[in-house]
């Protein structure tokens, strides 16, 4: 109930905020875009609109869950309204996670609206439905949580400008774990070894998000994949969020 | 209803991690019922104690309990409510959503929540801006809307920071008549403040707290009672030649409006010799009034100590 109150003060919050629309009008606009591109393509054109429209939601939904998810704990203590919040009887980790699950919220509306909106273009001009795409949906959506939960963990111990860099910086990271793996195994063995597998484990793996390109060209995707992704973004949230909660707690309201 | 034992803060702050001290071990009780005003300048660490006893800042030294339990057993807080100084809300929530909110986070039932948020949104006088976003309030209906979500739960215990700074004369008094109805209702009050003329009409007992130090507890009255007179005011009429040059080398200070003299004696010895001359010459007293210290020259003097 309690989580519920935030999370949908939260959702509230972030709907009544210009710079959300302004995030959803140029999201939109590269949707747009992406039908004058594919016209100047000599393949198929439908591959085109897929592609740039699934990227674009992507790179958007990233910016709205970094430059809002660091507003959402960084603004309350800021503009203080957290003192409200925290003088009345509920738990710092029920305020947590209702302001996490009223982003998700938010997150969950965005990439409805986008995929309605990518699904009418694509359907306009080609006449086709790629349903395969909603996979590629799907993990990007995963991938959002796990991009929010981190902003949400560096905002409880920083600034927000400082949270927003880390959290850009674990999202570009995170999608070059790969190298990091490939880099440890040239190194041999020893110390830097085993901190660059430390790190490659650390670190969310947001490559294991990416299966735009497989569905864009209609490669399956097996089931099992779809599932370990799944429980990995769903596992590493909860462990990020548990951390932010235990740094959370300890936190002066000065 | 509150009771802190040697409380203390510390806090650092700066690059260099500069330690300051904000209270230094503070004890005291505030008891059920009671109208407890905490008063000290800006800095004396009135703030932090409050924060303290709602959880927003966890201790360096001591305890405190609200109603009998630890402060931090969260569920205290449901008998409780709490004004921030300069409260902030959020700004994109009308009257009404802002004080559904708070009785959600109380765990409050949808009927009960509107009941109660009507009665006290009538209470404050905000009836009419209920459908407003708070982002349109003036600073003193932030101030009233704040004080209606503090009492969102009925509490037993209403803990206001600073309710009445940055007020006009008309919003303090309506603050000021909202927390004499509170206290009408059997509610205790502890409130920080540093507009000295409010506490001496509305608070049971009063603290100052300077430089994190509690310098005195107790009522008005107890605080003022070992101060002396500091002064006589006396006017009169119908003193005139060497008398009135006798009682005016015998005065600290006069005044001469048309016919009637104001005069200030320094002790209350020199004021009666006055007032025998006056009588003596044939002149009449129209007023004599002695003036006692006030709960600011204590407060001054406080501040001052050790300063």
């Amino acid at each position: 109930m309690k989580v519920y109150a935030i999370a949908i003060n939260t959702f509230k919050e972030v709907i009544r905020d210009k710079i959300f629309y302004s995030l959803v009008f140029f999201a939109l606009l590269l949707l747009g875009a992406s039908v004058l591109l594919s016209t100047l393509t000599l393949g198929e054109r439908s591959k085109i609109i897929e592609d740039l429209s699934l990227s674009g939601i992507e790179i958007f939904g990233v910016i709205i869950a970094i430059f809002v998810g660091i507003g959402l704990v960084g603004k309350e203590l800021e503009k203080k309204t957290i003192y409200i919040i925290i003088s009345k009887p509920i738990k710092r980790w029920q305020f947590l996670l209702g302001k996490y699950l009223g982003l998700s919220l938010v997150l969950l509306s965005y990439i409805s609206v986008m995929t309605v909106c990518y699904m009418f273009f694509l359907y306009a001009y080609t006449y086709k439905l790629p349903w395969q795409t909603l996979l590629a949906v799907l993990l990007i959506y995963i991938e959002l949580l796990t991009v929010t939960a981190s902003a949400i963990l560096f905002s409880t111990f920083s600034t927000p400008t400082l949270s927003a860099s880390y959290a850009l910086a674990l999202y570009v990271i995170g999608h070059m774990t790969g190298d990091l793996r490939r880099l440890a195994e040239k190194t041999g063995e020893g110390g830097v070894k085993a901190v660059l597998n430390f790190v490659y484990y650390f670190l969310p793996n947001l490559e294991d998000f990416d299966i735009k390109a497989k569905t864009v060209h209609a490669i399956p995707v097996p089931a099992d994949y779809l599932l370990m992704s799944v429980s990995y973004g769903l596992m590493y949230v909860t462990a990020i969020l548990a951390l932010s909660v235990l740094i959370f707690q300890r936190r002066n309201f000065k | 209803m509150i009771r802190t034992e040697g409380l203390k803060m510390e806090f650092r702050v700066g690059f260099f991690r500069k330690r300051v001290v904000a209270l230094k071990g503070l004890t005291m009780e505030v008891g059920k019922g009671e109208v407890f005003g905490f008063l000290g300048p800006n800095g004396a660490g009135k703030t932090t104690t409050l924060k303290i006893l709602m959880g927003l800042v966890h201790p360096t030294g001591g305890a405190a309990w609200l109603m009998g339990r630890p402060i931090s057993d969260s569920s205290v807080k449901r008998n409780v409510g709490f004004l921030p100084e300069q409260p902030y809300f959020y700004d994109y929530l009308t009257a009404s959503e802002f004080m559904d909110l708070s009785g959600r986070l109380f765990g409050m039932r949808k009927r009960e929540r509107e009941a109660r948020a009507g009665e006290l949104l009538d209470m404050v006088g905000l009836s009419g801006a209920k459908n407003l976003q708070l982002r349109k309030f003036s600073k003193g209906m932030q101030q009233r809307i704040g004080i209606a979500q503090a009492l969102i739960n009925d509490p037993e215990l209403v803990v206001l920071d600073e309710p009445m700074s940055g007020l006009d004369p008309v919003g303090r008094k309506q603050v000021r008549d909202i927390i004499l109805g509170l206290k009408d209702n059997g509610k205790t009050i502890f409130f920080s403040t540093h507009i000295l003329p409010d506490v001496e009409v509305i608070c049971d007992r009063v603290g100052i707290l300077v430089r994190g130090e509690l310098r005195a507890m107790g009522t008005v009255d107890e605080l003022l009672s070992g101060t002396r007179v500091k002064s006589v005011e006396m006017t009169f009429t119908g003193v005139s030649g060497e008398s009135l040059s006798r009682l005016e080398r015998m005065a600290s200070g006069t005044v001469t409006r048309g016919s009637e003299t104001t005069a200030t004696f320094g002790d209350p010895e020199a004021a009666s010799m006055a007032k025998r001359l006056v009588f003596e010459s044939g002149g009449e007293i129209i007023s004599l009034i002695p003036h006692k210290s006030s709960l600011e020259d204590l407060f001054m003097e406080e501040v001052e100590k050790r300063k």
